[in-house]
């Protein structure tokens, strides 16, 4: 026989946990009202069109295996870093344009962000942590972001830039496998960088935020790329 | 006891004897040929499957290649050394340890590809270098470079003699920057020519018979070119 006194504590103890769970659900959703109220997706700034300029495309050509030069008008902003990501992002649309020469899937917005840094020297000292990668003009990721980061405290104005172009996994996931379409790939990419501007002279790549062996399980992507040794002298095999 | 004694002491005799007996005199030996060896790297395997080559993946051609270019070196008096002989998964480190410790004259890494056409011939991108006495890993090719690009040119025309299309080119790849040795990475694409389905390219035993036929066609001549002063 369950005493007259315990019943009536486990009733109130049962609507005690009812009330609190009732009361707990409209907090949470108080607090997700809260949140979507605090996403305020209106603009805050006016949206400036920026003036048309000529871009040079390297556009890749898989049939002969060249890069050929290519001018393109749309509206580029002035900032460097956006500026190349536009211009990246117009190259790639071309790739994943029906009728392209080099198809690729993904497009614009396969890059996610370009970073420019003060390009690193090339001649590294032999003694350098890591050293097995450490090597001129090809160096381990660690290496490089250290000697970016050391460079990054000494930054000449006008001086030689690196460009870290961060692409998307998607991007790299659907791209076509094999040396070939995966080297266009990237110096296309290098190429088009240094002929618009000048300034990059080194190329790297992430995927995701994240260095990666490989594009599609060819071409090294952990490598510094010279930007200029992309740009074809007579416009075919580079 | 004494008989332990006596055998031993008849042993030391018998040596000693031996020892300051005049030396017969052997036929000076020829000198020996420099060791002619191609490694054949079939590229990826195991796990890594590579590229889809319509409708078998890449490492299967590969391998399927490697073995019919071995036969056909091998049926030329050429020594030969794969990387892999299975469907097995190798890291490119590995695959350039295999190279370097096997000090090969040629290094072929076997690829294949649905872009483009015939056949694409890659050396590695990295700048050359003066050899060094402990080459940095990533960029051991640099020294090998010059001798990496000859040995493009003799593939190159040994291919075009072939009858196939043939595009040159650098690239960044990272078993073949580690090879110390002249070393290139041979694509195989389909055949594009008029009339032929390119999808058939990979299941036909006489489009790989030619490519294979060139190629140890253009190792044979490049051995011809080692062996010369």
């Amino acid at each position: 026989m369950i005493p007259r006194y315990q019943t009536i504590l486990f009733a109130l103890l049962l609507a005690a946990s009812v009330v609190m769970g009732v009361v707990l659900w409209q907090l949470r959703e108080r607090a997700h009202q809260r949140l979507l109220h605090g996403e305020d997706s209106a603009p805050t700034q006016a949206p400036q069109v920026a003036p048309a300029e000529q871009a040079t495309l390297l556009v890749a050509s898989d049939a002969d295996n060249s890069l050929l030069t290519q001018v393109q008008t749309l509206p580029l902003p002035q900032d460097p870093g956006s500026r190349a990501r536009v211009i990246l992002g117009k190259l790639l649309d071309l790739y994943a344009a029906p009728e392209t020469t080099h198809p690729v899937p993904g497009g614009a917005a396969s890059v996610a962000q370009v970073f420019l840094l003060p390009a690193p020297a090339l001649n590294p000292s032999p003694v350098i942590e890591g050293g097995r990668d450490a090597a001129e003009g090809v160096e381990g990721p660690a290496v490089a972001s250290q000697r970016a980061l050391l460079a990054s405290k000494s930054p000449q104005p006008d001086g030689p830039q690196l460009a870290v172009v961060n692409l998307t996994s998607a991007f790299v996931a659907g791209h076509p496998s094999g040396i070939e379409p995966e080297t266009l790939t990237v110096l296309s990419i290098c190429g088009t960088l240094h002929a618009n501007l000048p300034r990059i002279t080194q190329v790297r790549f992430l995927v995701d935020g994240l260095p990666r062996p490989t594009l599609a399980g060819h071409t090294d992507l952990t490598r510094t790329y010279l930007a200029a040794d992309a740009v074809p002298t007579e416009g075919v095999h580079p | 006891m004494y008989r332990r004694a006596l055998t031993a002491l008849f042993a030391t005799a018998a040596t000693f004897t031996l020892a300051q007996a005049p030396p017969v005199p052997q036929p000076s030996p020829a000198p020996p040929q420099p060791r002619f060896l191609v490694l054949l790297d079939a590229a990826h395997g195991g796990d890594d499957p590579g590229g889809h080559l319509f409708d078998q993946p890449e490492k299967a051609f590969t391998l399927a290649l490697s073995v019919r270019l071995r036969s056909l070196l091998g049926a030329r008096g050429i020594q030969v050394l794969t990387t892999r002989e299975s469907d097995s998964t190798i890291d490119p480190n590995r695959r350039a340890e295999i190279a370097n410790h096997a000090n090969a004259q040629a290094c072929l890494s076997l690829h294949a590809t649905e872009t483009g056409s015939g056949v694409h011939l890659f050396a590695s991108s990295l700048p050359p270098a003066p050899p060094t006495r402990f080459p940095a890993w990533k960029t051991a090719q640099s020294a090998f470079i010059t001798r990496s690009l000859a040995l493009a040119g003799v593939v190159n025309s040994a291919l075009l003699h072939a009858g196939l299309t043939v595009t040159l080119g650098r690239t960044g790849l990272p078993a073949v920057d580690s090879m110390t040795c002249p070393a290139i990475a041979v694509e195989i694409a389909p055949d594009r020519s008029p009339g032929y389905d390119p999808a058939d390219s990979f299941n036909d035993p006489a489009y790989q018979a030619r490519v294979a036929e060139a190629l140890a066609a253009a190792l044979l001549e490049w051995k011809t070119e080692a062996r010369q002063p």
